[in-house]
């Protein structure tokens, strides 16, 4: 009578099978009891490199994509090793990571924080990825960085500027090589009483999101310490492409220096807008008028061209450092050789940081002897080393920031080559850059690494 | 007195660029009813006209030179432009030099091509659907543009400046009888105002005293009547499209100076061309060219300090709440006439 196709014979053996599929995720993680979150278990070990492969900070995205497989090769034993053979730490032997071989997956974040997770949590989910690295742009880091928290893995930052990264914003599982805004400020404002005098006025034009907050904040202090007045301060939005409604009014502020809290494509137009509007040769108070570039870079000085000639910044490193001052920054010519010859041109500071953070977290890896991020954290944590191109640094426990000596450079005024952009006017030694975990700029007291997690 | 002189001289530039965009839209919406969201990818793409022949004229054969050294240690390879085997060294130099005002020659032809081929090719098949079609359609067209320009020529700017006569600033302040150094106005913008004046007053008087000018009025008046008398109005009409895409991509061309050029330029223009479209009025080519203005200036004046302090991020919505504003009191726009859109 009854159609139904059911038997009890069947019924039991779908609920068997049902019950038995149901039962399996627990059973596969039971067995394997990971200790913490992707740990490798075969042969290899995937590192996820996270840049902005479009975007506004494209250029340094490409840039640091480039360094990350020079890096991978170098870790796998291939090309000529380049710091490998400069690095104080001899843990690495180029047979991978503690024997895996290295792969890698690459996202990009389109310098945006919402894609930049999206891609960072499909290398974390999708492809197993242990580590993750990358992100020009201080609101795509500081993002990436507690997604990397949350899942459990290690965040080794790239191009991250803003104090945020490693003040209010630190966590245990991040890890930054680059310098900061403070680090910017307290390296230029000598130098710009030196060149420009202690009596000047400055205008500010500050990106509108926190690693511009943070800059404007670093340099008018240290400024201002120096004597300096600040006259007006203005924020523009991240995605202005015209800047000449924000310059013209500079010309009747009184004002004798303009800073340009802007960085990539931003600062390549701020500057451009305002050599146009003829600051440059102004003189106003009785003095010649000045633009200042907190943060500079060569590949910015490339999409800015003639406009940048003379214009003070700062750097993280720059491929000259060994050639013009010496074996203190031992590991420069290492990678500029071997990036040269793989690529044709010199590395940019993008490069050379997210070089520096990949091996620094295989060599954590080696001594740590396993991949748990909490181990590899102890490992980073106090870590001193050189040979890496900056000289001495140190990746200090508190805040898990490096370090390291600041590069004071200057537009050239006739560069002999197109990679000949920036000259190197001093190098600030790592003490004047230093300042307490809890210093106000970074968070103050509140501040705090909260816990490592492993994940899993 | 001075800084309101400053900022309404700084809002032309940008007033001509929003007023040739909307120009452009405008005739498109007027003749063929069609709401383009694909233009401010033509303006974008007359922008890549100037950074391709500057390219062209900067092709270079490479000569290693023995007696200099690259960075690596390694004998120096120079690039030898082609151009100056051809013309010699200075007016080789000279070509490179103008290579902007010199895109204009060849983006004319090339944005009429894209143009005509953009209307027949696609947008011919979505005259009788709804707005919300075209939109999209257009709008989908603007970023394949966009990614094929990206694909070819990387996602940052692209410095393309201005010849060399015209870099630097002229001390606007002293010629009027201000203090010195109070208003200063670089050259290149007094040229774009100059140009795109020029430019808007050539189709005002194309339109205007010529047959096939007349022809597309009234056509844009009433195409069902025009075509009655045995007039191919559609053959017109791709012409229209062919100019209206000049018109932007001529905008482009000469914008490149003041902003390096990018993929994404045009998407930032565009939104702000609708705005001042339905601002100036739907269809009305005089209120497209005063609305550029209007709102340029406007915009300028609400990126002063003193006003950022008063009312902050009043730069950022100040062209929107002047929109809003216009459409409660008058919701045809400043010129827009009865009946358009509101079928």
């Amino acid at each position: 009578m009854s159609n139904s196709r059911f038997t009890r014979r069947g019924l039991l053996k779908t609920s068997a099978i049902a019950g038995a599929g149901l039962a399996a995720p627990t059973i596969f993680t039971a067995g394997s009891a990971a200790a913490h979150t992707n740990e490798p278990t075969g042969d290899t070990v995937t590192l996820g490199f996270n840049v902005p492969q479009s975007g506004p900070y494209a250029d340094e995205g490409g840039d640091q994509l480039r360094a990350y497989k020079l890096a991978v090769e170098h870790l796998n034993g291939e090309g000529d090793g380049g710091m490998l053979n400069t690095f104080t730490s001899k843990a690495l032997q180029g047979n991978g990571i503690m024997g895996k071989k290295v792969q890698y997956v690459t996202g990009d974040t389109q310098t945006k924080s919402d894609a930049a997770r999206a891609s960072a949590k499909s290398m974390i989910e999708k492809d197993g990825a242990v580590m993750v690295t990358g992100g020009s742009s201080s609101g795509v880091a500081v993002a990436v960085q507690a997604l990397c928290q949350e899942a459990g893995i290690i965040f080794m930052s790239g191009l991250t500027h803003s104090n945020d990264t490693t003040g209010k914003d630190r966590k245990a599982n991040g890890f930054r090589h680059f310098f900061n805004s403070y680090m910017s400020g307290a390296a230029l404002a000598p130098v710009l009483a030196n060149a420009y005098g202690t009596d000047r006025k400055a205008y500010h034009l500050t990106a509108d999101y926190n690693w511009g907050y943070t800059t404007e904040e670093a340099v008018r202090t240290s400024t201002e310490a120096m004597g300096w007045e600040t006259v007006e301060t203005v924020l523009t939005p991240l995605t202005a492409t015209d800047f000449s409604a924000y310059i013209a009014p500079v010309l009747q502020s009184g004002a004798d220096v303009l800073v340009l809290n802007h960085y990539g494509g931003n600062m390549v137009n701020s500057l451009t807008n305002a050599v146009q509007f003829g600051l440059r040769d102004l003189e106003v108070n009785g003095k010649k008028f000045e633009i200042v570039v907190p943060l500079y870079s060569e590949l910015m000085a490339r999409g800015a061209g003639e406009n940048v000639k003379g214009i003070f910044g700062s750097q993280n490193w720059d491929w000259k450092l060994e050639n013009q001052l010496g074996a203190r920054y031992t590991g420069t010519n290492a990678f500029v050789q071997s990036f040269g010859e793989k690529y044709g041109f010199p590395p940019s500071q993008a490069a050379h940081t997210g070089y520096v953070q990949a091996l620094l977290y295989a060599d954590a890896v080696e001594r740590a002897g396993s991949f748990n991020p909490c181990a590899v954290g102890e490992a980073l944590k106090d870590f001193e080393f050189d040979g890496m191109g900056n000289g001495p640094t140190l990746y200090r426990g508190a805040d898990h920031q490096c370090f390291k000596d600041v590069v004071v450079v200057k537009g050239k005024e006739d560069p002999e080559n197109e990679f000949d952009l920036v000259e190197i006017v001093e190098v600030t030694p790592v003490d004047q850059v230093m300042y307490a975990p809890d210093h106000p700029q970074m968070g103050g007291a509140e501040a705090t690494l909260g816990s490592c997690n492993a994940g899993a | 007195m001075d800084a309101i002189l400053l900022q309404i001289l700084n809002g032309l530039d940008k007033g001509s660029a929003y007023a040739l965009i909307a120009l452009g839209l405008t005739l498109i919406f007027g003749t063929l009813g069609v709401v383009n969201f694909a233009h401010g990818a033509l303006f974008m793409i007359g922008a890549f006209c100037a950074v391709t022949l500057s390219r062209i004229f900067s092709m270079s054969y490479t000569v290693i030179d023995e007696t200099q050294t690259d960075f690596l240690g390694n004998p120096l390879k120079v690039d030898v432009p082609y151009i100056y085997d051809i013309f010699g060294q200075a007016a080789g130099e000279a070509i490179i030099d103008w290579s902007v005002p010199l895109s204009i020659l060849f983006a004319i032809p090339v944005m009429i091509l894209i143009g005509v081929i953009m209307e027949r090719g696609l947008i011919k098949h979505f005259y009788k659907r709804p707005h919300a079609d075209q939109i999209l359609v257009t709008f989908g067209l603007a970023i394949v543009l966009q990614e094929i320009i990206k694909y070819f020529y990387g996602a940052n700017p692209i410095p393309t400046p201005a010849p060399a006569a015209f870099a630097g600033s002229f001390d606007f302040g002293a010629l009027v009888g201000f203090d010195p150094q109070t208003i200063i106005y670089p050259y290149w913008r007094l040229v774009y105002f100059g140009f795109a004046a020029l430019i808007i007053g050539a189709v005002f008087a194309f339109l205007q005293f010529t047959t096939f000018g007349m022809v597309v009025r009234a056509g844009m008046a009433d195409r069902e009547t025009v075509g009655l008398l045995g007039i191919n109005i559609d053959k017109r009409f791709t012409i229209m499209f062919g100019i209206a895409a000049a018109v932007a991509g001529l905008a482009g061309v000469m914008y490149t100076p003041i902003n390096s050029p990018n993929y994404h330029m045009g998407m930032d223009f565009l939104v702000l061309s609708f705005v001042v479209v339905v601002v100036g009025g739907m269809g009305s080519l005089p209120g497209a060219v005063l609305a550029g203005f209007l709102l340029g200036i406007l915009e300028s004046f609400a990126s002063m300090a003193i006003v950022l302090e008063t009312l902050p991020g009043l730069n950022q919505i100040i062209i929107y709440l002047v929109a809003i504003i216009i459409l409660l009191t008058r919701p045809r726009g400043l010129m827009g006439r009865k009946g358009v859109m509101e079928e």
